[in-house]
């Protein structure tokens, strides 16, 4: 595409975005409530959080790169870095915010056959399925491959029996994309499918788990004598582990990726106070805010590196292990710093003065991120044996 | 600017990469350190980096230069950092030149064919405090005072030098033979060409005073601090591909030690370390070259880097020595001459904390 063709689409896309993004959907996220996740059982919050989904889906904006075929934007790498630019420059927040979108969608598009493609692509474009992750297990967790919820072959469809642990939102999912065992005789890796089901079938029950944060994003999910159409399955039988690790590249890219989060420094200010010099009055505090904020620039500057790097071409592979690796344990000390810079105040969990326990709940939370989509030592063995080629015991 | 090297760019990292592996192995730089060279370098790879275009990156081609700008320099800089290559190409093909540039000096173009040296002498102390130099001249521009820690001192043919002028802070040049002028040589842990000087109404040319001199001055360390956080990326680099490739060779308790899960955790780190600097170095190194960087943004982009690549040095230096154990510690073997280089780059213009500083300063706390 040449610039010319690409400054023309930016100026529509302006224009487009200027007459169709309600004022109030240009306002930062603050709370949970903000994020639209879509699906069948989703309350919007307000009709311009509707109206913003509806308009932005039917141009399949929601999943720019996606093929038009199936209901996506497709746009080029190009277009659709300036559609996030144009969305950012009004700060317009995403229209939809999905699993769908960001882990099943890819692995459908490589893996599905057209007729899955066609069942499942368009309703996580619109937002009318939300979708959870059924990967670990109470008994697999690092150690993902030996996991034991087992889909037996009876003819027609598969019976599926066993727990799964940590999945995320499965209270408030339609569908869910599951991992489980169908060649019990065969090595833990290749005895594994990929398979995809209603969340409403006869035999799932969810059961949410408080965390230390309060919040219980988390559930246990239960299937007891579910059946499963046979055509549900993505991929070959017993080869789910490929398809699982593809999406997994996915899943690690999208948690490390914090972004370029907001500067502290204003919090900083008004909470540690400044001197005659308009620095910081606590000096040890002032570096270790410096080298964070570094850290963070270097990060961010990592993830766009890394983008700019698949699109000439490079594959991410296990790079995006580094990647989830550092961008949690960063997203970790930062609100240990953000502890830091409020004093005693951040440990507030209920009240007015601090919503709640709001900046308490979420410096919780963060310990998840280093855990949740494989821990940060399964990254470094990752990044380790495959990039570093350093031998197995 | 999408974040990755052109295929000009590529090819340029290639021919260095090759051009000082085999032009100046760290053998090369153990030769100069073991027969007590006082120059520090030695000149006919002087001559062969001149010819290969890298002593004038900076210059564009109708400047009579290569054009390659700063990320050349910076893929130079790093190319040449594996090996501990010893060469006025910082000193003089950078900063030098950058502040040759900035004040219209005829000595330019002889500094960018590398017929001549030139260096920058800045420190009084052992911490960088650029602003404030002790060293006085007269109205008449006789130079009078002391530096250190003074990169090609002893080598280069100018010096240009940091002075408190009545009426303000001033820039001058200074030519070898001038009088009252001399300069001893430092013997300092990275075997590399430092020097001491000193001046006593020593005749002067004035390159720039007053606030225009600070600002120029301020510009050529931004820069400076960008190229030296490529080689120390370079060095570290270096460093870590032989410490990894120790760990897969090294046995005890009768198996590999790279097997172990302490040791391959602690290597992964130290990748994630290297590869976000290795962003935020890259990313530095284009503002440089672009028009549209304003000098704030370029000096915090600089601190940004230099402090980055400091911590990163430090630890990936330290963690090559731990993990070849005691060979580790021997001077026969090659490791440790980059745990002393990594240091000497990390204090030249200022060290971890003193960007950390500079860094929070300029924006605004």
């Amino acid at each position: 595409m040449s610039d010319n063709q690409l400054e023309q689409f930016r100026a529509e896309t302006k224009q487009w975005l200027e007459a169709n993004c309600p004022e109030s959907m240009r306002r930062p996220i603050q709370e949970e409530d903000d994020v639209c996740w879509g699906g069948r059982n989703f309350k919007f919050q307000s009709d311009d959080q509707k109206a913003w989904l509806d308009r932005m889906a039917e141009r399949g904006w929601t999943t720019p790169t996606w093929p038009k075929e199936y209901g996506g934007g497709g746009l080029s790498r190009e277009e659709a870095k300036v559609l996030k630019e144009e969305m950012k420059n009004i700060g317009a927040r995403p229209p939809l915010t999905s699993f769908g979108i960001s882990m099943l969608g890819p692995a459908l598009l490589k893996f599905g056959t057209h007729e899955q493609k066609q069942e499942h692509i368009p309703k996580i474009v619109r937002g009318e399925i939300r979708w959870c992750q059924g990967y670990s297990e109470p008994n697999a967790g690092s150690d993902l491959a030996s996991l034991g919820t087992k889909a037996e072959d009876k003819g027609d469809h598969f019976l599926i029996n066993g727990q799964k642990i940590w999945t995320s939102y499965a209270d408030k999912a339609d569908w869910i994309f599951c991992l489980v065992r169908t060649g019990p005789k065969e090595p833990k890796h290749t005895g594994i499918s990929f398979i995809l089901f209603d969340m409403e079938s006869k035999g799932v029950s969810t059961k949410p788990i408080k965390l230390i944060s309060g919040y219980s994003p988390f559930c246990e999910t239960f299937f007891d004598d579910v059946e499963v159409p046979k055509a549900n399955l993505l991929g070959e039988l017993n080869k789910g582990w490929t398809i699982a690790k593809y999406l997994l590249t996915h899943e690690r890219a999208m948690i490390g990726d914090m972004g370029l989060p907001a500067p502290l420094t204003p919090m900083a200010r008004e909470c540690v106070g400044v001197d005659s010099n308009n620095q910081l009055q606590d000096k040890a505090l002032r570096a270790d805010l410096a080298a964070h904020e570094i850290d963070g620039l270097a990060f961010a500057l990592t993830m766009e590196r890394a983008g700019d790097e698949a699109k000439a071409g490079a594959s991410l592979g296990a790079f995006s292990s580094m990647l989830k690796y550092y961008g949690t344990e960063l997203n970790k000390s930062r609100h240990e710093l953000i502890l830091k810079l409020k004093g005693s105040d951040a440990l507030e969990w209920e009240g007015q003065a601090s919503q709640n326990g709001k900046i308490a709940k979420q410096w919780l939370r963060t310990k998840a991120n280093s855990i949740e989509g494989g821990t940060s030592e399964v990254m470094l063995n990752i990044v380790s044996k495959r990039i570093l080629e350093l031998p197995d015991a | 600017m999408a974040l990755v090297l052109t295929e000009e760019q590529t090819l340029l990292k290639d021919s260095a990469s090759g051009f000082f592996a085999e032009r100046s192995p760290i053998s090369s730089l153990r030769d100069l350190r073991d027969s007590y060279d006082s120059q520090g370098y030695k000149s006919d790879l002087w001559q062969e980096m001149a010819e290969m275009g890298f002593t004038s990156l900076l210059l564009s081609e109708d400047e009579g230069g290569t054009g390659f700008g700063f990320v050349g320099a910076g893929i130079v800089a790093e190319e040449m950092a594996k090996t501990l290559a010893p060469s006025p190409f910082i000193a003089s093909s950078i900063v030098a030149t950058s502040l040759l540039k900035a004040t219209k000096n005829a000595h330019l173009s002889d500094v960018a064919s590398g017929q001549k040296i030139a260096t920058l002498a800045v420190d009084e102390t052992g911490h960088h405090s650029p602003y404030t130099p002790k060293t006085t001249s007269d109205s008449d521009g006789k130079v009078s005072g002391n530096k250190t820690f003074v990169p090609e001192g002893k080598a280069a043919d100018f010096v240009i030098v940091t002075a408190d002028r009545p009426g303000g802070f001033a820039l001058y040049l200074v030519e070898k033979d001038a009088t009252g002028f001399s300069a001893e040589q430092t013997i300092m842990a990275d075997s590399r060409g430092w020097a001491k000087l000193s001046f006593d109404n020593t005749p002067a040319t004035l390159l720039a005073s007053g606030d225009a001199a600070k600002a120029i001055l301020a510009n050529a360390l931004s820069k400076a601090n960008i190229i030296l956080s490529a080689e120390l990326l370079g060095l570290s680099q270096a460093a870590f591909d032989m410490t990894v490739n120790y760990l897969k060779e090294r046995k005890q308790f009768g198996q590999i030690i790279g097997t172990f899960q302490s040791l391959q955790h602690r290597a992964a780190h130290m990748f994630s370390e290297i590869e976000t600097t290795r962003s935020i170095v890259l990313a530095a190194l284009q503002a440089a070259d672009s028009k549209d960087v304003d000098d704030q943004r370029l000096a915090i982009m600089a601190s940004a880097a230099k402090a980055r690549a400091s911590k990163m040095a430090e630890l990936v230096s330290n963690e090559a020595i731990q993990m070849h154990g005691g060979i580790g510690m021997t001077d026969e073997y090659d490791i440790g001459f980059f745990i002393k280089r990594a240091r000497a780059v990390q204090n030249l213009y200022g060290g971890y904390h003193y960007h950390l500083d500079r860094f929070a300063s300029l924006n605004g706390y």
